[in-house]
C-alpha cells in the first residue's frame, strides 16, 4: 500500500508542470571588497548587481539565480579557500566576480579539476589565465588588448624613446610587456622602465625619475580608483607635460568615475580602452539610466562596471536558453560562442578558440563635454583578439 | 652636471616632506614612550585619524582647508584624552607586554572601526586650488603642496622646541622625563603632566595625518600600515626625546626617498639597513640616553 502511494505520488510529482519545480541556479561570485582594489572591486560589483536586479525578471518561470558573495580581501589563497568552499560545500554550479587576477590565477586549477565554470567578469590581467584551465572565460578585456594599441599609436605619432611606469603587480607587468612589444616593434626605443608597489604608493620620486630621463612618451598604468588621482596629481605637481614628456595609458589611468576628483589636470590625455560612460551608443544610454536610477545621478560606472555587467548577461543568457539545467561543458561550449551585437561597449564576442573576448578598442582623449570631463573616443580599432594570444599561439 | 643637481634637490626636497610628517606623527610617540614608560603601538590612530577628520570635514562639511586642519588636530588632541584617562594610565608602569597587547588591539579595533565608517576605500585628500600644481622658485619649481608641508613643519618644529625649552610646562616634561620621582617631590603634578602631555603628542599626530593625507594615503590600514615606520623614528631618534625623532625623521625621509628616486627596484631595504646600522652603532638612538 504504501509503496503504491509512493508510486503515485513519484508520478504525480514528476507530471507537473515545469513551473512549478522550482529551479535555483547557485552561482559564487568572489570579489575583492577589501584591499588596495577593493574601489574597482565595488564599481564591478554595482555593475554585476544592476544586471541582477534589471533583469530578474525575465528569467524563465520557476527558474532562479542564487548569487553568493564572498570577500577574497585582495589574497589569493583567502580566494582559493573560497572557491574549493563554494565548490565543495556550497555546489555551486558556475564562479564567476574576480576582480585581482593572482585570485583568477590561484582560483582557475581548481574550476578543471571541479569542472565548474568561472567566468571572470572584473579582472583583466594574467593574459594566459584561460589557457590554465578549460572551464574560464574571460568577459573583461586583457591587458594586452588595451595597451598594445597604445604602443603601436604612441610610435604613429613619430615618438621615438619611451619610458615605461606600472604598478608592481600582474596587471602592470602585462601592460608594460604589451606597450613595450608593439612600441619596439614599429622601432620605438625603451630608455627606462619603473614598477611601484602596489598599495598607496607615494608617486612623486618615480615622476621625478621619468621627468628626468627625458623620454619623447611616458606610458604609465595604475590600477585604476584614487591611485589614478593621485598619480595624475602628482603628474601636475612635477610638471611632467609642461616638460614636453607626452602620456600614454591604458583606461586605467582615467576611469570614469575618478574624473570629477581630478579637477581640469587631466585635459587632453589620451588612452586606450574598452569602455567609456561618454561613448555614443544607444545600449550604453541605456546602461547609464539604469545606473543613475539604481546609485544616484551623480554616481558614474566605468569600464569594471560594464564588465560586471556583460558577465552578469552572459550567465542569465545561459540560464534562460538552458532553463537553468546545464552540465559544466554545456554552460562552456554556450559561453564560448557567447555574443552580444548590443553592449553598453559595442559589440563583443568570445573567441572560441582562446575563450578571451573580442571587442573594439577605443583611443579616448579627455575632453569638456557639458562643463564636465569626459573620455570621448577619437578613434574605434574593429574587434580586436588579444594580441598576446595572436603572437604566442599554442603549441 | 645640471641633471645630478636637479636631481638631488629633488630628492632633499621630497624627503624633507616626507621627513615633516613622520616627525610630526611620531614626536608624540617618542615623548609618551619616555616620559610614561608607556609602549603606545596604538599612537598611529590618532594619525589616522587627523586624515580622516581632515578629508570628513572638507568633504562633508565643505570647510576650507586650514579650518579643517585646525578641527582635526582639536578634535584628535580632544578624543585621546579619554583615551589616556580610562585606558593607557592604568597601565603606566606595568608590564610592557600588557601595554603591547592592550595598543595592538586598538589598532584592529581601529581599523574595524575605520572600514564601519568610511569603508574600505583611501580618502583621498582635494587640496585647495591654491595648493595644486608647481610653485616656481625661478632655478626649479616644486610642487605647492609639499612645500606647504615643508613650510607648516618648520614652524611647528621651532614652536614645539620654543615651548619644551623656554616654558614652564616644557621645564615640567624634561625633568619628568629625566627623573620622575625627583619631577614629583619636588611638587610636579605628574598625572596631570601625563595627560597634558598625551593630549598634545595626539594633537601633533592627528595633525601630521591630516597634513601628510597626500603623502600617507588615510585608510582603515593606516597605523598597521605605517606603524614600522614611526618606530624606526622613534628608536632611531631615541626615546623621550624632541630633537632625535627629528633627525631622525629627516635620516628616514630622505634616504626612503633617495632610494625611491635612485633604486626603486630596492623597496624599503635601505631604510631598514640604515636603520640596523644606526642601532648598532647605538642601540639607544641618536640622541637617546644610554
Amino acid at each position: 500500500m504504501f509503496r503504491k502511494l509512493m508510486v503515485a505520488l513519484v508520478a504525480a510529482v514528476a507530471s507537473l508542470p515545469a513551473p512549478l519545480l522550482a529551479q535555483t541556479v547557485k552561482v559564487g561570485l568572489i570579489n575583492s571588497y577589501n584591499g588596495f582594489v577593493s574601489q574597482v572591486a565595488d564599481q564591478g560589483q554595482k555593475g554585476t548587481d544592476l544586471y541582477f536586479k534589471e533583469h530578474e525578471k525575465d528569467l524563465p518561470p520557476g527558474v532562479k539565480i542564487e548569487l553568493l558573495k564572498r570577500d577574497d580581501t585582495s589574497n589569493p589563497e583567502v580566494g582559493k579557500r573560497l572557491a574549493q568552499e563554494l565548490i565543495t560545500r556550497d555546489h555551486v554550479q558556475l564562479l564567476t566576480g574576480i576582480v585581482l587576477s593572482p585570485v583568477a590565477t590561484a582560483v582557475a586549477p581548481l574550476t578543471a579539476e571541479a569542472k565548474v565554470p568561472l567566468v571572470i567578469s572584473y579582472a583583466a590581467a594574467g593574459v594566459t589565465i584561460p589557457r590554465l584551465s578549460p572551464y574560464v572565460v574571460r568577459v573583461t578585456f586583457t591587458l594586452w588588448q588595451e595597451s598594445y594599441p597604445m604602443g603601436k599609436w604612441a610610435a604613429e605619432q613619430g615618438w621615438k624613446t619611451a619610458y615605461t611606469a606600472v604598478t608592481d603587480f600582474i596587471a602592470g607587468h602585462d601592460a608594460e610587456a604589451a606597450f613595450t612589444r608593439a612600441f619596439t616593434d614599429a622601432g620605438g626605443k625603451m630608455i627606462g622602465a619603473d614598477r611601484f608597489p602596489p598599495a598607496n604608493p607615494d608617486f612623486t620620486p618615480f615622476v621625478h625619475r621619468i621627468k628626468d630621463a627625458k623620454p619623447d612618451v611616458a606610458f604609465i598604468f595604475v590600477p585604476g580608483g584614487t591611485q589614478a588621482t593621485a598619480m595624475i596629481r602628482a603628474m601636475n605637481d612635477i610638471g611632467l607635460r609642461e616638460a614636453g614628456i607626452n602620456i600614454a595609458a591604458p583606461q586605467d589611468l582615467l576611469p570614469d568615475e575618478e574624473l570629477p576628483n581630478m579637477g581640469d589636470l587631466p585635459l587632453g590625455l589620451i588612452t586606450s580602452g574598452t569602455y567609456s560612460a561618454a561613448g555614443k551608443r544607444p545600449a550604453n544610454e541605456a546602461f547609464l539610466a539604469a545606473w543613475k536610477r539604481a546609485y544616484g545621478e551623480k554616481s558614474v560606472p566605468d569600464f569594471f562596471s560594464v564588465d560586471g555587467w556583460d558577465g552578469m548577461a552572459m550567465i542569465f543568457d545561459l540560464v534562460k536558453a538552458t532553463k537553468g539545467k546545464f552540465t559544466a561543458d554545456e554552460a562552456m561550449t554556450f559561453f564560448s560562442h557567447w555574443q552580444n551585437p548590443d553592449s553598453p561597449r559595442g559589440p563583443i564576442a568570445i573567441d572560441p578558440v582562446t575563450r578571451d573576448i573580442i571587442q573594439n578598442v577605443y583611443i579616448r582623449r579627455v575632453e569638456k563635454v557639458d562643463g564636465k570631463l569626459a573620455n570621448v573616443e577619437i578613434a574605434t580599432i574593429p574587434m580586436l583578439k588579444d594580441p598576446w594570444k595572436e603572437l604566442n599561439p599554442p603549441k | 652636471m645640471g641633471d645630478i643637481l636637479s636631481a638631488a634637490v629633488n630628492i632633499a626636497f621630497n624627503g624633507l616632506a616626507y621627513a615633516m610628517v613622520l616627525y610630526l606623527i611620531s614626536v608624540g610617540l617618542s615623548v609618551t614612550m619616555g616620559l610614561m614608560g608607556f609602549v603606545n603601538l596604538a599612537h598611529g590612530v590618532f594619525a589616522m585619524a587627523g586624515g580622516y577628520v581632515v578629508t570628513s570635514l572638507m568633504k562633508d562639511q565643505g570647510l576650507p582647508f586650514p579650518w579643517a586642519l585646525v578641527g582635526a588636530t582639536l578634535t584628535v588632541a580632544a578624543a585621546s584624552i579619554p583615551v589616556e584617562r580610562l585606558l593607557y594610565r592604568r597601565f603606566y608602569g606595568g608590564d610592557e607586554l600588557d601595554q603591547v597587547l592592550l595598543t595592538i588591539g586598538l589598532v584592529f579595533m581601529s581599523v574595524a572601526g575605520a572600514t564601519f565608517i568610511w569603508g574600505p576605500l583611501q580618502q583621498p585628500l582635494q587640496p585647495p586650488a591654491w595648493l595644486t600644481g608647481p610653485v616656481d622658485l625661478g632655478f626649479q619649481r616644486f610642487p605647492a603642496y609639499r612645500s606647504f608641508l615643508i613650510l607648516c613643519g618648520a614652524a611647528l618644529v621651532t614652536a614645539l622646541w620654543l615651548s619644551v625649552e623656554r616654558t614652564r610646562f616644557g621645564a615640567r616634561v624634561r625633568a619628568a622625563v629625566d627623573n620622575l620621582r625627583m619631577a614629583q617631590s619636588v611638587g610636579i603634578d605628574t598625572s596631570r603632566l601625563f595627560m597634558a602631555t598625551f593630549a598634545l603628542g595626539s594633537g601633533l599626530a592627528g595633525l601630521g595625518g591630516a597634513l601628510g593625507a597626500d603623502l600617507l594615503a588615510v585608510n582603515p590600514g593606516y597605523a598597521l600600515q605605517n606603524l614600522i615606520y614611526f618606530l624606526i623614528v622613534v628608536a632611531v631618534g631615541g626615546l623621550g626625546s624632541i630633537r632625535g625623532p627629528f633627525f631622525a625623521a629627516l635620516l628616514i625621509g630622505i634616504a626612503d626617498t633617495a632610494s625611491k628616486y635612485l633604486a626603486p627596484e630596492f623597496g624599503a631595504f635601505f631604510i631598514y639597513a640604515l636603520t640596523m646600522a644606526v642601532l648598532l652603532w647605538r642601540p639607544s638612538g641618536l640622541f637617546g640616553r644610554a
